[in-house]
């Protein structure tokens, strides 16, 4: 058992206890104030309640102290969900009930430190855990090494075949001994269990006990009984996990030379072998990782692990009543296994690992102490194990070649690792440009492991990642002998929850299937397709899908074939049908060509006798017939019979697979066999959406979908059968509780109601918007908007509307979290009925401006923002008034102080005036803006979003409604935001600026534009910039240019840079207007251009690529070559900025001046001795030749060599 | 080092699609022979000038056309020896 799983089962045993404790109204260890996590817990909590319970003995006593957020459900769940409760649960399944209880990232997680939310295990599932228990298996040899002989070193096929087969045979013996000894506890485990039974009577009745770690052997106990059910294949290893816990944790390491001494005194004990655990921690070996607890002060001291002796002295012992429990045979205490590694005797050993273990504090860890690596960002604890050697100063002129190779690999590990970006990217260069030289086998030894490591946070993982991405390209064939370590690390990535991992990990098992070939892969994962585990065969069915992606369906298809028809393992087809099913899921439509070899590779195991293997051939075809869809159907012919007579004869688990499968077959037919199925299933999926399995639940719901989408499916056949029964299933308050269920049932009838019309399915579900359940109530309100939408309200009559906005009015009353489904539900029901809304907008309007009144800041929100919706629907009806009157309510509400709830007004009233009009508007244009002004100056994006769109929408449409001096301020303000970080404030801000200019006239805008070219922050002055050029566009340039020039003249580098930038947007802007300011702007331009500051070379490159393409054919020519004369000379520019922007002004040129001009200066340097003239020369010759291949023709040079078919004698042709 | 090999992958890219396209390391001869390629394709390739030409060479357009084609092949002779 991994750490891991040990520290899982630790953790949830004292929650167990604690959930106990609470529930019999104890003080004595109450969940609500104390930690339940393992690692931190128990140096002083005991003394706590101890204390406590002396000063106020039943304190809590009849009171429930905690409500456990999911009771006993969590319990059940440790054990993998395979417990079966004493007391059956009747109330709705464990998953809705706890869906809540462990999705919000804020309940525990709170607890738990930044530094370990990150770490990719924090959000693994149990089964992804189980990466951890794999290893790095030994380097396999390379029988299709380049010069033919296999060596000798390494693994091969056949010991990895036999090593399988002996895992195999190790587990089946293993479950054996398990299945007896669940049969033999029944006599026996009572045995056990007795002693501590009758101690627990004792403690109770003597009342001096506290009740907890009695309340936990009971607890124990049951779980004793449970684990005798499991399923027999996973029977083994749920077993050992059983195993474990059982154990009590402060006996772990029996004291040496006398094991099993039952009464010993633990107190005698405590000074003969304090701090034998202490000291070893050191001498970690890569799978041992648990980080040491750091506490401050003193404590930091401290070891990670608690030792045995430590927890005897905080916890109660056999004089309060306690017995400490012998470990399970087979047991071996994981701390023993330490300290015999590295045995340090007596508390002089301990003293003497002092200074190391200051080491080990990771605040005080003198990062830059490692030589030759400089300062990096961070190192965790559990780095020290990796780059141990790095940590200690030797003298590199007396290490080996070998052993320096390896230092310089460690060394850059770690800076790419935990290095700073600057520093990370030189060493993957220098990694990757060395990576042959290195060779794999040492750069492996040292990337895998780390990858391994358990506290691997996501960073961390994707930079390794990619080193070995990087190192794969270099390495290509040398890498086979790693492969299957590499697949070890990589596969887990497969199945991760995020989806960046997941296209990381296929990108890597892509590459590296190129890199060793098809056959090398085949006969390296061979082995995993039957696999003990299931994880392995699972994720190894992932991996070979993404080899087949890589390397093409048809080249692994035989090998698949064969898989399929394995007759010596069942395991062995169910993973091939599941690579099938991967295929399908990871190419989609990509597997047409090949469809027909799918089908007929896993056809047969339709009818295999084990029925796993059934429901993943079900589940695979569904998968290829939906990636297919809508071709392909005469691939299925074939097994559509076996598929057909499964789907009838099946029951549960095994039915829900033929169904999913037969409802995605069906959309392929062709009309006439499409209705004869749908017809046929639809009596199974009539009886089975009375099922209560959660998979048949979803399937069915699916198929419905599906069958529904049917031409041959009539409105009539579904009002008249489906609906009914389907409502009376799937409109339940219970299906609103998952949301996977609740997604599930609105899409479900969404497509039904294509069909059958909205006004049938609105018919239905309308009186549940008066359904107590909120939950309910939103997936009906969510349902009607989606159906509303998409179908509008003709077919709803008027009593139907009457109901309908009666229910929307009161669901939206009653939410009791502000919720955007009935926000959205709210404004598409009143914008489809439109007109018909007349009737009911005073209760509307009335209701919303209740709403604006409330306290709660969401439902103010939430009120501005359905107006915003419904304002053009008012405006419809002719509610001019009305409008009028909630324009005037949201006036006064511009003081709000909450800057959400502030941005909706904003916008409630921008959609008003934009309905209105700016000069019906009440309140008055000039009343509104004036307010507006200090509230520009709200930092909130929200805020400042909607207020420069309103003041944006004012200025352009009645400036003339505020006088010039208002503008003026307003332009000051909106310098600000030109700082902002969201594109559209900027971009909004910047329009502003040119309506402004156009209602004031530029002059006054334009000094202060220009006088913000000097502030520091390049953001600013490059939005300054921007709106210079708006400004000139809208008030034509000569109102501009003049002023700008003048500004060059300010010997600032900020400020002509800002300058020549403006002129490029200007002349972006303007386009062929520039054809009369072009020679007025050269004297500039040849000035910037032959600054020696490169980034003013930069910007007036960029300003000459504008001017070039605004002129191009207007007779400009002869400013354009001048200009060309002066940028040619920046073409050996290296900065890549730099460079494109001069590349770019020369193909601007180009295209003003015709090619050939600019092609005479560029054949001189083709052949140039220098490459480093050549480069850049032959860089401008393939852009012309891309941009205009055609037109170079008649100027390629004559070749007046000797050669008569240099010449080109066709162009001498004249006549 | 990554600009250099991101130039590097850009080239090839651009190169795969165009090749007429050179770079560094293009001898005169490629070079030449892609020009004079080029040249022969937009000769055909523009039906007025391929009349004028085949006038002017006094052979039928068609001829003309499949001359130029033909030429297209080796249009600047054989590729010198090189010398290793």
């Amino acid at each position: 058992m991994s750490d891991s799983d040990f520290e899982t089962v630790r953790r949830l045993q004292q929650e167990r206890n604690a959930a106990a404790a609470a529930k019999k109204g104890s003080k004595n260890f109450d969940p609500a104030s104390q930690r339940t996590n393992s690692t931190k817990a128990s140096l002083t909590e005991s003394f706590d309640t101890e204390l406590y319970d002396g000063q106020n003995g039943n304190k809590y006593a009849g009171y429930n102290t905690s409500i456990a957020v999911d009771g006993d459900g969590e319990v059940e769940d440790a054990d993998g969900g395979k417990a079966v409760g004493l007391v059956g649960q009747y109330t709705a399944s464990k998953a809705q009930l706890n869906e809540f209880a462990d999705t919000g990232p804020d309940d525990d997680n709170m607890m738990m430190s930044r530094e370990k939310m990150a770490q990719v295990q924090s959000r693994e599932t149990d089964y992804q855990k189980r990466r951890l228990a794999r290893q790095l298996s030994p380097t396999r040899a390379d029988p299709f090494a380049a010069d033919g002989k296999a060596d000798g070193e390494g693994y091969s096929y056949r010991d990895v075949m036999t090593a399988r087969e002996i895992e195999r045979e190790e587990q089946r013996v293993m479950r054996i001994i398990a299945e007896k000894g669940a049969r033999g506890e029944d006599e026996n485990g009572k045995e056990v269990e007795e002693p501590t039974l009758a101690k627990e009577v004792d403690g109770g009745e003597s009342g001096s006990t506290p009740p907890a770690p009695a309340a936990s052997e009971k607890k124990r106990k049951r779980r004793w009984d449970i684990s005798t059910e499991p399923e027999p294949e996973t029977n083994a290893e749920t077993k050992a996990e059983e195993a474990k816990p059982k154990r009590s944790r402060w006996d772990e390491a029996p004291a040496p030379g006398e094991p099993g001494k039952k009464k010993r005194s633990r107190w005698d004990q405590i000074p003969s072998v304090p701090g034998a655990q202490s000291g070893n921690q050191v001498a970690a070996t890569p799978t041992q990782t648990s980080r040491p607890t750091i506490f401050n002060g003193d404590m930091a001291q401290r070891p990670g692990f608690i030792t045995d002796e430590e927890l005897d002295l905080v916890l109660p012992g056999p004089t309060e009543g306690y017995e400490i429990l012998q470990p399970p045979p087979g047991y071996e205490p994981r701390h023993a296994v330490m300290g015999s590694a590295a045995p340090i005797d007596g508390p002089g050993a301990f003293m003497a690992q002092e200074p190391e273990r200051a080491m080990f504090i990771g605040k005080t860890l003198p990062t830059d102490s490692i030589a030759g690596v400089g300062e990096l960002s961070f190192f965790k604890e559990e780095d020290k194990q990796y780059f141990q050697k790095l940590l200690v100063d030797v003298d590199e002129s007396t290490l080996s070649v070998d052993e320096l190779k390896e230092r310089k690999i460690s060394k850059l590990l770690l800076k790419v690792k935990n290095g700073t970006p600057p520093m990370r990217k030189t060493a993957l260069r220098q990694l990757t440009d060395n990576a042959r030289n290195f060779g794999p086998g040492a750069l492996f030894d040292q990337i895998l492991p780390l990858l391994m490591e358990k506290t691997l946070e996501d960073q961390e993982r994707h930079l390794l990642v990619k080193v070995i991405d990087r190192i794969l390209y270099k390495l290509d064939d040398l890498v086979r002998p790693y492969v299957h370590k590499i697949l070890v690390v990589i596969e887990p990535l497969l199945i991760d929850q995020d989806y960046y991992a997941r296209v990381e990990g296929r990108e890597i098992i892509s590459n590296l299937s190129k890199a060793a070939g098809l056959a090398h892969m085949i006969s390296t994962m061979r082995p995993d397709i039957d696999h003990a585990d299931e994880y392995v065969r699972n994720t190894t069915a992932r991996a070979f899908a993404v080899v087949a992606s890589a390397l093409g369906i048809p080249a692994l298809l035989p090998f698949l074939r064969a898989v399929c028809r394995s007759k010596r393992s069942w395991q062995a087809r169910h993973t091939g049908v599941k690579i099938v099913q991967q295929i399908a899921i990871l190419m989609g439509c990509a597997i047409l060509p090949h469809l027909k070899g799918l089908v007929d590779c896993i056809s047969y195991n339709l009818n295999d006798d084990q029925s796993k293997v059934r429901t993943v051939t079900s589940l695979a075809i569904a998968a290829l017939a939906e990636a297919s869809n809508p071709y392909g159907i005469e691939s299925f012919d074939d097994i559509l019979n076996p598929l057909w007579t499964g789907a009838r004869k099946q029951r549960g688990k095994g039915l829900a697979g033929f169904l999913k499968a037969v409802g995605f077959i069906v959309p392929l037919m062709d009309e006439e066999y499409a209705n004869y199925y749908t017809d046929q299933i639809m009596e199974i999926l009539m009886r089975e959406m009375e099922s209560h399995d959660e998979e048949m639940k979803k399937t069915v719901l699916k198929v419905v979908s599906q069958c529904a989408g049917n031409t041959g499916v009539t409105a009539t056949y579904l009002k008249n059968t489906m609906l009914p029964h389907f409502f009376k299933c799937f409109w339940v308050r219970r299906m609103a509780l998952d949301k996977r269920n609740y997604r599930q049932v609105v899409d479900t009838t969404v497509d039904l109601g294509q069909k059958v019309g909205a006004g049938e399915i609105v018919e239905r579900v309308v009186n549940n918007l008066k359904d107590e359940s909120e939950a309910y109530r939103k997936m009906t309100l969510e349902t009607i908007e989606k159906v509303v939408a998409s179908l509008g309200v003709a077919d709803i009559n008027s009593r139907l509307e009457e109901r309908l906005i009666d229910g929307v009015l009161f669901s939206f009353q009653e939410q009791s979290v502000e919720d955007v489904v009935m926000l959205n539900g709210f404004g598409t029901v009143v914008n489809a009925l439109g007109e018909r809304c007349k009737p009911y907008l005073p209760q509307i309007v009335s209701t919303v401006l209740w709403r604006l009144n409330m306290r709660s800041p969401t439902v103010r929100q939430q009120a501005a923002d359905l107006i915003s919706r419904i304002a053009i629907v008012m405006k419809q009806c002719g509610n001019d008034q009305q409008l009028t009157q909630v324009g005037k309510v949201l006036y006064e509400y511009l003081g709000e102080e909450y800057p959400e709830v502030l941005g909706s007004i904003l916008g409630a009233l921008r959609s008003i005036v934009t309905v209105v009009g700016i000069h019906q508007m009440e309140p008055p244009i000039k009343e509104l803006l004036p307010r507006l002004t200090p509230i520009l100056r709200n930092r909130h994006e929200k805020v400042q979003e909607n207020t420069i769109d309103l003041v944006g929408r004012i200025a352009d449409r009645g400036p003339e409604s505020v006088n010039a001096r208002e503008w003026m301020r307003i332009c000051f303000e909106l310098l600000d935001m030109l700082k902002a970080h969201k594109k559209g404030i900027r971009r909004a801000a910047n329009n502003t600026f040119g309506f402004i200019a156009k209602a004031i006239g530029p002059q006054d805008v334009l000094a202060t534009l220009l006088n913000n070219l000097r502030v520091q922050e390049r953001q600013s002055r490059v939005c300054t910039a921007v709106a210079i050029g708006i400004v000139a566009e809208t008030c034509a340039p000569f109102t501009v240019l003049p002023a700008l020039m003048n500004e060059y003249r300010v010997p600032e580098l900020n400020v002509q840079n800002g300058v020549l930038k403006s002129l490029s947007f200007l002349f972006e802007y303007i386009g062929e207007m520039a054809k009369d300011y072009v020679y007025a702007v050269v004297p500039l331009l040849e000035d910037a251009l032959i600054d020696r500051d490169q980034v003013h070379r930069q910007t007036a490159a960029s300003v000459v690529k504008h001017v070039a393409l605004g002129v191009v054919g207007l007779g400009c020519e002869d400013a354009m070559i001048h200009l060309l004369n002066l940028v040619w000379p920046n073409i050996f520019e290296t900065s890549p900025h730099v460079i494109d922007r001069i590349i770019e002004a020369i193909d601007a040129v180009r295209m003003a001046v015709g090619t050939g001009i600019v092609m005479n200066y560029t054949w001189a340097g083709l052949f140039h001795p220098a490459r480093k003239v050549r480069t850049p020369y032959w860089r401008l010759y393939n852009d012309a030749y891309v941009h205009g291949a055609d037109a170079m023709v008649p100027y390629y040079p004559i070749n007046n060599k000797n050669n008569e078919y240099c010449n080109r004698v066709e162009l001498e042709v004249f006549l | 080092m990554a600009d250099k090999l991101r130039a590097q992958q850009q080239l090839e890219a651009l190169q795969a699609r165009y090749v007429g396209t050179g770079h560094a390391d293009t001898t005169p001869f490629e070079w030449i022979s892609n020009i004079n390629r080029d040249s022969l394709a937009s000769y055909v390739g523009h039906p007025a000038m391929l009349e004028y030409m085949a006038i002017g060479m006094g052979v039928p357009r068609e001829k003309a056309r499949l001359q130029f084609l033909e030429k297209m092949i080796q249009p600047v002779g054989k590729p010198p020896e090189t010398q290793e």
